[in-house]
């Protein structure tokens, strides 16, 4: 077992600097490529998609605020970070807006956070003991409540009202936010597999036997809800530095039911499905399928259906059948393990659901 | 200082918008109160509609078109159904509304991919775009007709509910779905009547909503059917009356909230607030049956 634990170190670590050499190296060459874009891209949604994760696969509360959460940390973070010289043309219909502060990008990320989770203390308090669909629907409807609060003329020397927000710091390397996120979910995974997680797994798996166990419910739902507003409001500060703007208008319900459906595609309860999904999904969305929004010639045939919008209906579809006949997605509740990596080249494709199940405990 | 038919104006548009949302509204109450599933996509069925009717009108005339529209909204919600409902049937809850939110996602796909993504113009229908005039009042004939038939409507279905063999099986559907099977009482096909009639309400509700409102978009469905599901928890979820109620309310206090320039980017989050403060004080609605979470 202790050579198993070595190897894995060892395995891990050189998997971390090939990755990171990599990325330097797109980083370098190709800074604005697709490419590079869609790791940016795919890693914010992937933390995202964890955070998610962590309440509706982990947990088992079934909330849709995550756009209301990401859009509270986007407009903290914008907010707090735009340059002082800069306030009178973004705030221009404000005279200069009322914030006369400037504060370093990694304070505003983590005020983002922060933000985020006073916010779902809030919402928390009154929704968090509703049950499954009443909770769902009361966080998408908190989300909303918010985006109008934002919106609002009266807020405007704050919010800069359904203006845009810009000119704020961005990403100098595609580095900062893969770093950034492989910290947040690492910091996720250890808060998994901690005490704490087991207490949220319970949770998920029989409310009431868990609260006769000795498990406060309304406490560790609480706890699990903050954590996930709180890298959804560090996600949405990320998403704001990687779009360079910021806008109210942009994250709708639409935004979660896409995190969501990437949650799905992975496996709704597994981080490691969450990271594949989001990369799959981004990099499909942004990149692989964006020819099927354009008319195609084959072979000096013209296909008559191909054109703008059509990537999205072939998505959607791809979508509803996972949801219909592979509803575990790409990895069910399974994890990443370097012992599943070998054991899958020994013997590909053999069955293994039963052993995974255990290794899961 | 505004004067009374301005506020007149207001009541009769909120009166308006708020059958509108009753009649979507029961589609979501029925279907929740046999399934016990939030229909996501039920308000993009209302906006299907609109697209058939848009798609229908240009090569039809209106005497075919309507009819013809109602149909082919029933048949796209039966088809949902099948498709998509039946066969998570024993799944977890989670994965059915996660299904609904699929199809919600695809049939606004479809409808962006089909039309260019275009707001297209509602054809006019000629009876009910005249006006009477009403003393210093001018009124549309669609103000008028809207709620007088969303009324016919509802008391045709609670008679229905209450009064046929089917009513009371899509009652005792809804009160037990296992022992409604062990009695005999054919499941799936109670659930199809079910889609049937909250497809048929939403098809007219869509006629009558983009006759007002001029145009049909893709995305112009999701937030009439929150707000249409806002009023049937309000008036507690499986209670027919309670969500027209709750519908008319909502319509009403919209069309003030909005004549308001300063609050009036609150109209939408004013439904959730309602929302919330339902589900805080009093969960089970306005009339809602008391539900007891067994273990």
């Amino acid at each position: 077992m202790m050579g198993n634990k070595k190897r894995d170190l060892i395995l891990s670590l050189i998997f971390a600097a090939v990755i990171t050499a990599v990325l330097v190296f797109i980083d370098k060459r190709l800074h604005y490529s697709m490419l590079a874009s869609v790791i940016q891209k795919a890693s914010i949604y992937a933390l995202l998609a964890v955070s998610l994760n962590l309440l509706n696969g982990f947990t088992g509360l079934f909330s849709l605020g995550q756009a209301g959460f990401m859009m509270l940390g986007a407009y903290t973070y914008a907010i707090l970070t735009i340059p002082l010289d800069q306030h009178a043309s973004v705030y221009q219909y404000f005279n200069g807006g009322v914030v006369n502060v400037c504060l370093p990008a990694f304070v505003g990320v983590t005020a983002a956070g922060i933000v985020a989770v006073i916010f779902a203390w809030l919402v928390g308090k009154p929704c968090l003991k509703l049950k499954s669909d009443y909770l769902a629907i009361a966080t998408l409807g908190f989300a909303e409540i918010l985006r109008a609060l934002i919106q609002w003329e009266v807020l405007g020397p704050v919010t800069n009202a359904s203006n845009i927000l810009m000119k704020f710091p961005k990403f100098d390397s595609i580095l900062t936010p893969v770093i950034v996120c492989a910290f947040c979910i690492f910091l996720i995974v250890l808060l998994i597999n901690s005490s704490y997680g087991r207490a949220f797994k319970a949770i998920r798996e029989d409310e009431v036997a868990a609260e006769a166990m000795g498990i406060n419910l309304a406490k560790t739902k609480m706890q699990a809800f903050l954590t996930s507003a709180f890298f959804a409001g560090v996600g949405g500060a990320l998403l704001a530095m990687f779009q360079a703007s910021v806008q109210a208008r942009s994250f709708t319900s639409a935004m979660t039911y896409e995190i969501l459906l990437i949650v799905v595609i992975g496996g709704i309860g597994s981080v490691t499905g969450s990271i594949i999904g989001s990369f799959l999904y981004i990099a499909s969305s942004e990149w692989w399928l964006r020819f099927l929004d354009d008319s195609q010639t084959y072979l000096g045939v013209n296909i008559p259906f191909m054109r703008g919008g059509f990537r999205m209906v072939v998505f959607s579809v791809v979508i509803m059948l996972i949801v219909l006949f592979y509803r575990q997605g790409i990895m069910g509740t399974r994890e990443f393990s370097w012992q599943g990596i070998i054991d899958f080249f020994k013997k590909p494709f053999a069955k293994r659901e039963r052993k995974a199940v255990k290794d899961n405990g | 200082m505004h004067t009374a038919t301005y506020y007149i104006d207001l009541l009769l548009s909120g009166i308006t918008v708020g059958s509108l949302y009753a009649l979507i509204a029961i589609g979501y109450t029925m279907v929740y109160g046999i399934l016990r599933l939030i229909n996501f996509a039920h308000g993009d069925i209302f906006m299907m509609a609109g697209f058939f009717m848009v798609y229908a009108s240009a090569s039809m005339p209106m005497a075919v078109a309507l009819p013809l529209v109602l149909v082919m909204t029933v048949v796209l919600g039966v088809l949902i159904e099948r498709a998509a409902y039946k066969p998570l049937r024993s799944a977890p809850r989670m994965s059915v509304m996660i299904s609904a939110i699929g199809v919600s996602y695809l049939l606004q796909n479809l409808a962006t991919y089909i039309t260019g993504g275009l707001a297209r113009p509602y054809p006019e229908i000629a009876v009910l775009k005249k006006t009477l005039a009403v003393g210093t009042l001018s009124v549309k004939v669609i103000t008028i007709v809207t709620p007088l038939l969303t009324v016919l409507l509802v008391v045709a279905l609670v008679l229905f509910i209450n009064h046929t063999k089917t009513g009371m099986a899509m009652r005792a559907v809804s009160k037990d779905f296992d022992t409604a099977r062990l009695m005999g009482i054919k499941v799936n096909n109670v659930i199809s009547v079910t889609f049937v009639i909250g497809s048929f309400l939403a098809g007219v509700g869509s006629i009558l909503y983009f006759t007002n409102y001029g145009q049909v978009s893709p995305m112009i469905g999701a937030m009439p059917g929150l707000k249409a599901f806002v009023a049937a928890v309000f008036g507690g979820i499986g209670s027919i009356p309670g969500a027209v109620l709750g519908a008319y309310i909502i319509g009403i206090c919209e069309s003030m909230i909005k004549a308001n320039d300063t609050i009036a980017i609150f109209s939408n989050a004013f439904t959730f607030a309602l929302l919330i403060l339902v589900l805080l004080f009093k969960p089970n609605g306005m009339f809602g049956e008391k539900l007891t979470e067994k273990v």
